[in-house]
């Protein structure tokens, strides 16, 4: 406890430089002092003279975009970790399991066929698919076997989402335009640059009440340790728990989504590194998982602005560009370790 | 139907009329049992007569196809798991991880049912980790890795573990599986000293001599109950386990150890 304040200390100024940066760098480079000056001018009517396009740049572009990316970062980093604990699979993950196909799915239909008529909002959608792909897929890994393996569940989960990815695929060739179809496809691949300060209100509070529910939960993930059996005879309320958090997942993975679509990765890598980094216990981990999450989406979202000049490549590309081949190295590395 | 009436029964642990099926398969039949205070109870049985499925039921971590089990005269299904497990504590036959914990941390978790959410873990909680360490002679493992110890260590860290919940009852499955013979042997004498309530499921009947009482479990029935040199006669090891035996005397101790030979 005599250690929490110095690491939160390099966490929070970690935290405000990767946003310094995500706010700087871009097409139209910005000096930190600039930056600043619009932040100052902004929060405490510090009253600079800025360049008012810069003004505009800073606070409702860059900024919103780089405060969402880190919440969709530590968010999914926080699912991962919630996932890999409770169903004691070291591949789970929102992606692979086929929450994002659901609430993609599931966002795509009350966007196109306006399901739910107004009453459900893109999220709402998005939290029905993610829950109900959830269901699919674990029926689907309890058909295959009473014990269904950790390959299962990920194929299961496979499985789940080109079902989805289909279903998705296929309601916008029925129901969107040309221009509607280009749209939600970009969207899709994972895209940060749409979002605005609408985004921003829904997407932080969301990360910050998942990160707060699980570690809240943190003694009942680590009892998870030694599985199931296990947690319930150190008497963890098992299914109370699993609902519970898996829920939390779902909600939390459906949001991200429904703001800047399906990012894969982040949940499998982060968690995974900070593994092998901090160890296996909840509480480093879940706020570990969640500063790195939030680093490594805002650092993803600014290679995506950068690589290609006047082009933005949609920031799941870039996600699972770094993240498949650090995944990989992972397992290579586990394997040495043994 | 007197059910209203029958008052349960006076014991630390006790199960009534104790059925448990999976799909068509009946596992367990009409099992009564008591768990006095103090006392080693052992449980023996052939491969698959249910000793593992007893203890399961027992812990709670099944539901009964029919009967009740009873924690501290209380049914069980009625207790939040959180008051069971800071009254019993089970130690599982295979209970494995793949994450980097280190034996301290992976001993601690036995703390889990005693803390809260905002609760820090406190120096005390720390001292019982330790001394549950020590009562598994393995304080010197506590800085090490899970995954750097062997099979037989890993099993007194998940006893340990165990008796780091404090417990009132310790239910062990098999505990002596992977340990070598003088593991065995100290760790058998280490959790008959304890001063809880231990019921055992034991594949070696020479060990299960030195319990208190043995139940003897065939195909899913308790067939007896007893003493252990009552209940083990060499009539009920040919009908129960199939082999003939009897008994030699130590001349070293006077004490009775139990010699086999295939039928």
């Amino acid at each position: 406890m005599t250690r929490l304040l110095p690491y939160s200390a390099a966490a929070l100024v970690a935290l405000l430089l990767a946003l310094l940066a995500g706010i700087a760098i871009g097409e139209t480079q910005l000096s930190p002092s600039v930056v600043y000056q619009v932040l100052a001018n902004r929060l405490w009517d510090a009253g600079y003279l800025v360049d008012p396009i810069d003004q505009g740049i800073v606070w409702n572009y860059r900024l919103t975009r780089t405060l969402v990316a880190a919440a969709c970062g530590a968010g999914l980093a926080t699912c991962g970790v919630i996932l890999q604990a409770l169903l004691r699979n070291p591949l789970a993950e929102p992606y692979l399991l086929g929450l994002s196909a659901g609430a993609s799915t599931g966002a795509v239909m009350v966007a196109l066929l306006g399901l739910g008529a107004g009453a459900l909002s893109l999220s709402g959608g998005a939290f029905v698919g993610a829950l109900l792909a959830f269901a699919l897929v674990l029926l689907l890994a309890r058909a295959s076997g009473p014990t269904a393996n950790n390959a299962q569940v990920i194929l299961a989960g496979i499985a789940g989402s080109q079902l989805f990815n289909a279903l998705t695929a296929f309601l916008i060739t029925k129901s969107a335009s040309a221009e509607q179809a280009r749209g939600i496809l970009f969207w899709l691949l994972g895209n940060l640059s749409g979002v605005r300060w609408p985004s921003v209100w829904l997407a932080v509070p969301v990360a910050l009440a998942g990160l707060a529910v699980c570690l809240w939960h943190r003694r009942a993930l680590d009892a998870f340790t030694f599985g199931v059996d296990s947690a319930a005879s150190l008497g963890i309320p098992v299914r109370r728990v699993q609902l519970l958090l898996i829920t939390c997942a779902a909600l939390v993975t459906a949001v991200m989504v429904s703001i800047v679509g399906a990012i894969g990765f982040v949940g499998l890598v982060i968690p995974h590194a900070l593994r092998l980094l901090l160890g296996g216990s909840h509480s480093r981990l879940l706020p570990a998982s969640a500063l790195g999450g939030a680093l490594f989406l805002i650092a993803a979202d600014i290679l995506s602005r950068t690589l290609i000049t006047g082009q933005v490549i949609p920031v799941g590309v870039v996600t699972a560009l770094i993240g498949a081949p650090v995944f990989a190295l992972i397992l290579v590395s586990r394997r040495k370790q043994r | 139907m007197n059910i209203m009436t029958s008052a349960p029964p006076v014991a630390l642990l006790a199960c009534q009329g104790l059925g448990f099926r999976v799909r068509d398969t009946q596992l367990l039949y009409g099992i009564d049992l008591n768990v006095n205070p103090g006392e080693t109870l052992g449980i023996v049985g052939p491969n698959g007569s249910g000793k593992s499925t007893l203890l399961k039921l027992l812990a709670g971590l099944r539901t009964p196809s029919s009967g009740s089990v009873y924690l501290l005269e209380q049914p069980l299904t009625r207790q939040p798991r959180r008051q069971i497990a800071q009254a019993l504590a089970l130690v599982e036959q295979q209970a494995d991880t793949h994450d980097a914990i280190s034996v301290f941390d992976a001993v601690a978790l036995g703390r889990t049912p005693w803390l809260s959410a905002l609760a820090p873990f406190s120096a005390e909680d720390t001292a019982i980790v330790d001394q549950a360490l020590a009562d598994v002679d393995a304080l010197h493992l506590r800085q090490r890795t899970w995954s750097s110890l062997s099979g037989g260590e890993r099993q007194r860290m998940h006893i340990a573990r165990a008796l780091a919940q404090r417990p009132q009852l310790l239910l062990l499955d098999e505990p002596t599986n992977h340990l070598d013979i003088q593991h065995q042997l100290s760790l058998l004498q280490r959790v008959q000293a304890l001063p809880v309530t231990t019921l055992i499921a034991l594949h070696d009947l020479n060990q299960a001599l030195t319990c208190d009482r043995l139940a003897v479990l065939d195909k899913g029935r308790l067939v007896a109950l007893g003493a252990p040199l009552e209940v083990l006669t060499p009539e009920r090891l040919l009908k129960t386990f199939g082999v003939h035996a009897h008994y030699l005397t130590d001349p070293f101790d006077g004490a009775c150890i139990l010699r086999f030979r295939a039928p």
